[in-house]
């Protein structure tokens, strides 16, 4: 079966529990079948993971509407006009489960968008194809997803005081 | 550019998603600003500490039982019962057969390509130029994702007329093309991208006018796809997986 982790992977992230998500990707499988006549010999990976995402997402608007649309992509970025310091050693020292729970906190929108492009290490175009935004819109959405993995990250570090 | 157009475009350039012309200007933005270089360098460190984590959460073996049996049981599921009729029996044999034919061809397919086969000459060199045009950072003499200004570029630089297709939608976007020597003669050398691999294709006329099967071969961890058509010779170099080098080559069909 192919790209069944990037599948599974993809509806672990966005449920956040593991026996939804394998409802959900054995749902999309088989509206993956089903549909399989409209797929064009293009990238199937996409199309999978598209058919996933859109699986995903009903199921959330069922169970946990409260948990989609809560950003808006209109807003705009703001820019820091503070002078960026190094953070290399504070990511370097930050642990797995720290990682996961700042991922796991973000909201579903830029939390999908986090996992195509470092974990499936997709293009903006791969992801602009499967979450069906523009292509500012995903570098608009990874910026602001960083954004808030650095300060979370940040913020759970223990300083070390001198 | 200014530092705020820079704060913008830094995830973009981290992620290599910037042409040619807007990188390189990122780039001198960025020998002469320390704020800038920092940003860049944190998104890389987010990147790679991502990267690091065992993050990838993969398909348990009893998902793949299941959907294996949701897909294989004769009675289908009640979310296809609805479709009725000799078409829905038709439709449930074909699903019943396509994931054990899918999975096997899959494995034999990956098998066959990980198959290293006999290196040569030819090879050889194809991969010393694609590693050349790597490391003396002259991956483009034309720097242009449309094969409209590619192609004709190389009219007169080189005595035919190589295709050249734009295949961004395929995920593989074209980068420019280049003139390169192989078999002692000058051949074009198109450049195409995959996510951050690049892939350097060599067209030259052929000797023999014959069209050939498509060859895999590797050569010091580089996957060589070569292949004759139309009475041109074809060779795509990359460190992309066999799988994708091989989706790519079929493209060009």
């Amino acid at each position: 079966m192919p790209h069944l982790d990037a599948a599974y992977n993809l509806a672990r992230w966005l449920t956040r529990n593991e026996h939804d998500a394998q409802d959900i990707v054995q749902d999309a499988f088989l509206r993956a079948l089903k549909f399989f006549e409209s797929f064009r010999g293009r990238n199937s990976r996409s199309w999978l993971l598209t058919i996933v995402r859109n699986t995903a997402y009903t199921w959330l608007e069922k169970n946990r509407k409260h948990e989609i649309g809560t950003i808006s992509d209109e807003e705009i970025e703001s820019i820091q006009d503070a002078e960026p310091n190094p953070e290399a050693h504070l990511l370097k020292d930050a642990d797995n489960q720290e990682i996961m729970n700042a991922i796991a906190e973000l909201p579903v929108e830029f939390r999908e968008a986090v996992i195509l492009r470092e974990l499936e290490e997709m293009s903006y175009k791969e992801i602009a194809d499967v979450l069906n935004v523009p292509l500012g819109t995903v570098m608009s959405r990874l910026a602001r997803a960083r954004r808030q993995l650095q300060e979370s990250l940040r913020h759970h570090q223990p300083r070390v005081s001198a | 550019m200014n530092c705020r157009e820079i704060k913008v475009l830094s995830h973009a350039y981290a992620d290599r998603e910037l042409d040619l012309v807007r990188a390189t200007e990122f780039e001198q933005h960025l020998n002469g600003c320390r704020s800038c270089s920092q940003e860049v360098e944190n998104i890389r460190a987010l990147s790679s500490a991502l990267k690091s984590s065992t993050l990838y959460f993969r398909a348990p073996a009893s998902l793949r039982n299941r959907i294996h049996q949701s897909t294989c049981a004769r009675n289908g599921t009640a979310r296809l019962r609805h479709r009725s009729g000799n078409r829905e029996v038709a439709w449930m044999q074909w699903i019943r057969w396509l994931i054990p034919v899918t999975a096997s061809a899959t494995v034999i397919l990956l098998a066959l390509l990980s198959m290293p086969s006999r290196t040569d000459g030819e090879t050889e060199e194809v991969v010393s130029s694609h590693v050349r045009s790597l490391m003396a950072n002259h991956l483009t003499d034309v720097a242009s994702s449309d094969q409209h200004t590619v192609k004709p570029w190389f009219d007169g630089k080189v005595d035919f007329a190589p295709p050249v297709t734009n295949l961004a939608d395929h995920g593989f976007p074209l980068v420019g093309g280049r003139l390169d020597y192989l078999q002692n003669r000058t051949v074009a050398a198109e450049v195409y991208q995959r996510n951050k691999h690049v892939i350097n294709l060599f067209v030259w006329p052929s000797t023999r006018n014959r069209n050939t099967a498509k060859k895999v071969t590797i050569e010091k961890g580089y996957n060589v796809i070569t292949w004759e058509d139309a009475g041109m010779s074809f060779s795509a170099v990359s460190d992309l997986n066999p799988v994708e080098l091989r989706e790519f080559a079929e493209l060009l069909k």
